[in-house]
């Protein structure tokens, strides 16, 4: 088999700790009816999301990490849509990173899309069972009552009852089975799809919202950590002495790295740790550390000349991607113009506002995290992986994150505050400064492509050939992934929304020597970059405008379906691009601003 | 030795070493997390404080600096800082809010010191201010929603 094929479905989607099907159904409401409501005189909790209290205030749980994208509340309104509720009694809570709230990695742009579902169950079983519960209360059939505004009402006397004044009956009704719940229907819709104010608006304005960073816990301290400039280097030896001079500082400690085993987990880079009574300290003691590293095997890695290696590949023959088809290499032949561009994208790092940061406290038999996180379940699991602790003595608090980008689905920060915390027999956080952000992130790969395009008389593209090197996320977890994966060229590469007869598509070696990792859009990045570039040169060799080039290449209308889940559609595709051109007054600009470049990128459907 | 910050109105001793820099002091220390830590060179502004009205970057200026001055921070309130407070409800205008404390208390400044501020005034004060997530659009809106509302109080 091919180093393309090396990574299944399954397997990637393994390695990226993303959804399996067990986990999401783990979460649909059929499940939860292993979770038993309680019989409470005080708050109704039907299932592990909804809790309403006699004074009517609803608190949702929200089981996706918030980093600006607003999904705590979009989750919350899904199911307050269903539960009919007032959305001023209603409150979110966090969810702390555990199974039983099905899936949480929150990444790859998806959370709506997988969660949308779901919590509309979740509320939709709940208003059912409210309206059971007064339908008994007023000893009629459960049809003649609706659900309106955190009212039961009857729909034949009239009377109303207060969703709050239901709590104690409502606990006694069964949970109803999945096959009876009804969803509303889209036009009933209060909520879902219309714009909604943050629900968390009042701690942004006020500097109340608590962060990974803000998080402080009594006896805490504070850690930074240098780490080897060059990446999965090793610590030689280190002179201690004026970092524990340093004012503030407690301790000086050295750390091993943590090595992921093959094909799962983060570990953490390893270093020498200041641990100090506050940020500063830590800060200041790292940086009067003398320490010399052994670089090890990356030691001469060069990203300048890492480009001109990758460039150079690009010259010879990749190997061939399946998806590829008819005949470039007599299409080219026969064109009238040959047109060849190289393109190329820097390593990117994430840099969110909140840097990396987890404070943990390690206590022997159970371990409490705080932290930023966008995926607190592998986070779980990699810390019972790493410090042998059973994964329900593991408690992840998920914080609001100063944004997170891809960044915060990597756990390395929380592993090495565990380790920190278990050594130091203390609380601590550790704090990553902007420039170790900067300097040992899981950086977005570059890339290197050339492509070969030929267009005839009418302009028509006649073949395409695009070669394409760019060092694999799966190298991070599985050394030698010398090629990109599949998935990954599918991101934008095989799955292209251009009508091309001659496409030929080759995959060329590049070897990771730095954490790899994902950043927002993934491998659209590259791909976006590339055709999108690459089409505007062929626009221009053909002196067609290139709108219009665009949507002759998109082709006709159909559903464009590739390996993904999500096919899309060409024709909304060429809608976008027409309306955005118009917004941008493109005929009237075309051709005498050049600048107004075209660029369109179907941004990041994954998977 | 013990020092005395001025905070929001409120004074704090606190016993830290003259060189640290405000914002950890008042984070770490006087335990006020709303300012925020962003690069610590006085790069990005998600750490602003006002210093006796002065807009500053705090992780930037040590503590020495701020003795007997009056320190204004994101816990703090004032009139045109409620005004924004309530046009950045308008707008909806955080997405991580990480930034939007620093933002705020920029806004404060500029709104403190101009009246009725144009794009321009916005930009000279507020492109010190970086929002990874991109709000500048919104916050530019909310500060000219913030002079409306108050033009429209008075
Ligand atoms: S933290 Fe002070 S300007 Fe960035
Ligand atoms: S709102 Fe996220 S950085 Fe500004």
């Amino acid at each position: 088999m091919s180093n393309i094929h090396q990574v299944n479905r399954r397997d990637f989607m393994k390695l990226f700790g993303l959804a399996s099907t067990g986990i999401i159904l783990g979460c649909t409401s059929t499940v939860e009816k292993k979770f038993q409501p309680e019989i409470n005189k005080d708050f109704f909790a039907p299932n592990l999301f909804i809790h309403l209290e006699k004074n009517g205030n609803i608190t949702l749980i929200a089981s996706r990490s918030e980093m600006g994208q607003g999904i705590r509340t979009s989750l919350a309104s899904a199911i307050a849509d269903e539960l009919e509720a007032d959305w001023k009694y209603v409150a979110v809570k966090q969810a702390t990173g555990d199974a039983k709230y099905g899936n949480q990695n929150t990444d790859g742009s998806r959370s709506v899309r997988t969660r949308l579902e779901p919590m509309r169950k979740m509320g939709a079983a709940a208003k059912m069972m409210l309206i059971s519960a007064a339908a008994k209360k007023w000893n009629v059939v459960a049809t003649d009552c609706k659900a309106e505004n955190h009212f039961i009402i009857n729909t034949v006397t009239k009377d109303k009852i207060f969703y709050g004044d239901l709590v104690e009956d409502a606990s006694k009704i069964a949970i109803p089975d999945d096959a009876t719940i009804q969803l509303k229907k889209v036009e009933d819709f209060k909520f879902i799809g219309k714009t909604l104010k943050s629900v968390d608006l009042n701690h942004f304005t006020h500097g109340t919202a608590t962060y990974g960073i803000d998080v402080r816990i009594p006896n805490l301290k504070f850690a930074a950590i240098v780490r080897c400039p060059v990446t999965f280097g090793t610590l030689k030896s280190v002179d201690k002495t004026d970092a524990e001079k340093t004012a503030g500082v407690e301790k000086v400690i050295e750390l091993d790295r943590i090595v992921p085993p093959v094909g799962q987990f983060f570990g953490a880079l390893g270093g020498v740790a200041v641990i100090a009574n506050n940020t500063w300290s830590a800060f200041q003691g790292k940086l009067n550390l003398n320490v010399e590293w052994d670089y090890g095997e990356n030691h001469s890695f060069d990203t300048d000349n890492f480009k001109q290696v990758l460039t150079e590949r690009l010259q010879e023959t990749g190997k061939l991607v399946p998806g590829s088809r008819g005949n470039t290499i007599s299409a080219f032949k026969k064109s009238e113009k040959i047109i060849e561009a190289t393109y190329h994208v820097p390593f990117l790092v994430h840099a969110p506002m909140e840097v990396p940061n987890a404070t943990a406290w390690f206590q022997g038999d159970k371990i409490e995290v705080w932290a930023p996180l966008q995926d607190p379940q592998t986070a779980r699991a990699e810390l019972a992986h790493f410090f042998e602790i059973p994964l329900e003595k593991i408690t992840i608090n998920v914080t609001f994150l100063g944004g997170g980008f891809g960044r915060k689905s990597k756990s390395d920060f929380v592993v090495e505050a565990v380790a920190l915390s278990k050594e130091i027999e203390s609380p601590v956080q550790v704090v990553w400064m902007r420039e170790d952000d900067i300097k040992h992130s899981f950086y977005h790969a570059t890339s290197a492509q050339y492509l070969k395009g030929g267009i005839d008389k009418k302009g028509n593209v006649t073949g395409w050939l695009q070669r394409v090197a760019v060092p694999s996320i799966v190298s991070s977890f599985k050394p030698m992934s010398d090629y990109a994966s599949g998935l990954e060229l599918n991101q934008g590469f095989t799955n292209n929304p251009y009508k091309l007869d001659n496409f030929r598509l080759e995959n060329v070696k590049a070897e990771s020597h730095l954490r790899i990792g994902w950043l927002r859009s993934v491998v659209h990045i590259h791909s976006g970059f590339g055709n999108n570039s690459f089409v505007d040169e062929l626009a221009n060799a053909a002196k067609i405008n290139p709108v219009q080039f665009h949507l002759n290449l998109i082709g006709k209308d159909r559903v464009i379906k590739g390996k993904s889940n999500y096919p899309y559609d060409s024709k909304r595709m060429k809608d976008v691009l027409n309306n955005t051109a118009k917004m941008a007054n493109w005929e009237k600009h075309y051709p005498k601003i050049t600048e107004l470049e075209l660029l369109f990128i179907i941004v990041f459907i994954l998977m | 030795m013990s020092k005395i910050l001025s905070i929001n109105g409120k004074s704090y001793t606190i016993d830290v070493q003259e060189d640290m820099p405000l914002l950890w002091a008042i984070r770490d220390i006087v335990g006020l997390t709303g300012t925020k830590f962003g690069c610590g060179v006085a790069q990005c502004g998600a750490c602003s404080i006002l210093i006796d009205g002065r807009l500053t970057k705090s992780c930037s200026m040590p503590v020495s600096y701020g003795i007997g001055k009056e320190i204004f921070t994101i816990e703090g309130t004032s009139e045109n800082l409620e005004f924004l407070r309530e046009a950045w409800n308008d707008g909806n205008v955080p997405q991580c809010g990480y930034c939007q404390s620093g933002q705020l208390i920029a806004a404060t400044s500029l709104l403190d010191k101009v009246a009725n501020p144009t794009d321009k005034d916005i930009n000279d004060v507020m492109s010190d201010n970086i929002c990874r997530c991109g709000t500048y659009t919104r916050i530019r809106k909310a500060i000219h929603k913030a002079v409306a509302l108050k033009n429209k109080a008075i």
